[in-house]
């Protein structure tokens, strides 16, 4: 009998915590198959984050450190100086990157420290039970945006590719959604990319996977999947927004992304 | 041991923890302790070591999170604000099990309070300033000489028990000059290894380093293993210095700069025969209790005077020390003020001659 299909072996066999129709699971995956793919499983270590992902140091089979909220690309970073011959990567949500951790974020992007971000974003804080999140969409209702986010009251979703796409020091940046088999395997080529930019030590890496939120959205699972097409890529459009570092230069922007 | 050089206490301060075999560090500038990252950033290249300014400190105790997490010996300083800021990775730090070297050349308070010296940062250092049932050692050296030992020892220490410890000095004590020598170098090569560090599995078990324990009989173990772990460095690691209390009826307690004024206040005391001691607690965490209580159980003393650059801080422990036998008298100076010896001179012999000397306040 031939095994078609099986759980990677970066990928500890034991149940996840996450929702049904949640996309962590794919995500999770993405990141297992290419420490495999690329062998360096062994070299690997992974931070967890606070947030729904929290418990993502017990699925991920390699060493694993969990950062205080925020704190993971500084955790990143601190580990990465002192043993530059590790894979490192942090797996964060919105609330911690975005939020609490956007100092962290960009500075380690403008030090052009070598390490893969791995970036959740599905618009809400799905752990604490879907307050707003710094990447929740003008009218989006949410637990403490309840007659939904307005600008003048709530201000403004933030696009983290548009932000890091000025920083000088970022190699690789992209954003996938996870929501069809063509998007997932745009998403694995793209994670896959922002681990060979750290190995060929050309910078900071990112990729956004806009995720989805059944539970946090009050939305059944397709239905979340399809609010990912319809309505979150309108305002965060998928595409490679840098393959290679250098300057991106300080004039307006005019660039957008582009499909990988 | 090396030639005598003469040194601020500052760049002592980052030579010493080079020399105990630290090779990284990340800070975040503020007065007064610019000099130990910028000793820092130019020593740490020649010894190939990293040196790396974070955007703020509270970045820059997660990347000591991070190297420790990987096995490096690692630093972080602060004064007083932004030590505040690290209460975060502190906890963390401690919740993990993770070694680090923290200094806080301590400047008055609160808020942005002054860039002069202070004794203000006294509870925050050793009652814990951040959340959680932790500990963290805390030495409190009075000399450039003595915080170059005590970094070094702390370096030592941090590992061995797989905690953060503190060098609490001044603004005095990084900024003054004093000739210093310094021990031995460690080779950070030849160190044990740390099998616990998480710098990829390389063919080993799978490593985490984790202080989330969602089930809360989990939470308690850890808590009942972090206590266990902090016992012992209430039993080991009490440090303490006594100068003339054999036949002292009043006993000054005092750490740090403040123990060194308050010596010279009462050298000049003892000189005209005033019997007067001084205690000097070297370990602030733990605090040599048993010391202080094996000098009241002599006999002789009448009452002790707890002497700080704050408004009482370390008083309360001496209190607790004394457990209401003799009275304990206070006298601070706070907001960057430091007191001079003739202050300490007065105050000593008011108290003596049963004057109203000050119980608690400023």
């Amino acid at each position: 009998m031939r095994v078609a299909f099986e759980r990677p072996s970066a990928l500890a066999d034991i149940p996840t915590h996450y929702c049904p129709g949640c996309t962590h699971g794919i995500a999770h995956r993405l990141v297992a198959e290419t420490l495999e793919e690329l062998k360096v499983f062994d070299r690997a270590v992974g931070i967890a984050p606070v947030g729904c992902s929290v418990l993502a140091y017990n699925y991920f089979d390699c060493d694993m450190v969990q950062a205080a909220h925020g704190r993971a690309p500084a955790v990143a970073t601190g580990l990465k100086r002192a043993r530059p011959d590790a894979v490192v990567f942090t797996y964060q949500g919105d609330g911690d990157l975005a939020s609490i951790g956007m100092a962290e974020l960009v500075h380690a992007a403008a030090r052009g420290e070598c390490i893969t971000v791995v970036f959740i974003n599905n618009a809400i804080y799905g752990m604490t039970g879907g307050q707003m999140a710094p990447t929740t969409l003008l009218g989006q209702h949410t637990s403490t945006s309840p007659a939904g986010r307005e600008p003048g009251r709530e201000g403004f979703p933030i696009r983290v590719c548009e932000l890091l796409e000025r920083v000088r020091g970022v190699a690789y940046l992209a954003r996938i959604p996870l929501t069809s088999p063509a998007n997932v395997a745009r998403a694995r080529s793209s994670v896959r990319k922002a681990f060979q930019t750290q190995l060929e030590g050309k910078g900071f890496a990112l990729v956004e996977l806009l995720s989805s939120c059944p539970t946090g959205w009050g939305m059944p699972p397709r239905e979340a999947l399809r609010w990912v097409d319809e309505v979150m890529t309108e305002y965060y459009p998928p595409g490679e927004f840098r393959t290679e570092p250098g300057d991106p230069g300080g004039g307006p922007a005019g660039k957008r992304g582009s499909q990988p | 041991m090396d030639e005598l050089v003469l040194m601020k206490g500052n760049e002592a301060v980052g030579e010493a923890a080079i020399r105990a075999g630290c090779r990284f560090f990340f800070g975040y500038p503020i007065t007064p302790q610019n000099e130990i990252p910028e000793y820092m950033s130019r020593r740490l290249p020649e010894v190939g070591g990293v040196f790396v300014q974070a955007e703020s400190e509270l970045a820059a105790i997660n990347m000591v999170y991070g190297c420790a997490a990987a096995g490096a010996r690692a630093m972080t300083s602060s004064s007083s604000p932004g030590i505040s800021l690290k209460q975060e990775g502190i906890s963390y730090l401690c919740g993990s099990e993770l070694p680090a070297l923290i200094v806080n050349m301590i400047r008055g308070g609160p808020g942005l309070g002054t860039i002069q010296p202070a004794q203000s940062d006294y509870f925050q250092a050793v009652k814990g300033g951040g959340h959680g049932d932790y500990r963290v050692l805390v030495y409190g050296p009075a000399s450039v000489q003595e915080m170059v030992d005590l970094t070094y020892l702390a370096v030592g220490r941090a590992d061995h028990y797989r905690n953060p410890v503190l060098v609490l000095g001044d603004g005095i004590l990084g900024q003054m000059m004093e000739p210093v020598r310094f021990p031995a170098a460690v080779d950070p090569a030849g160190l044990p290894e740390k099998p616990w560090a998480t710098n990829g599995r390389r063919g080993g078990p799978k490593r985490l380093l984790n202080s989330l324990y969602l089930e809360p009989e989990k939470c308690e173990d850890h808590n009942r293993e972090l206590q266990a772990k902090y016992c012992e460095m209430a039993a080991t690691e009490k440090r303490w210095e006594t100068v003339a209390t054999e036949d002292a009826e009043l006993v000054v307690v005092a750490y740090g700069t403040t123990a060194r004024i308050c010596r010279t206040g009462l050298e000049g005391l003892r000189e005209r025969g005033v019997p007067v001691g001084l205690f000097r607690p070297i370990s602030l965490w733990p605090f040599p209790d048993e010391a202080l209580d094996a000098l009241i159980e002599g006999g002789k003393v009448r009452s002790l005077l707890a002497v700080e650059m704050s408004a009482g801080q370390m008083v309360e422990d001496v209190r607790l020390a004394a457990r209401g036998r003799v009275p304990v008298h206070f006298y601070g100076r706070a907001g960057g003020m430091v007191p001079q010896p003739e202050e300490i001179q007065e105050h000593v012999r008011a108290l003596l001659e049963g004057g109203a000397a000050n119980a608690g306040g400023l």
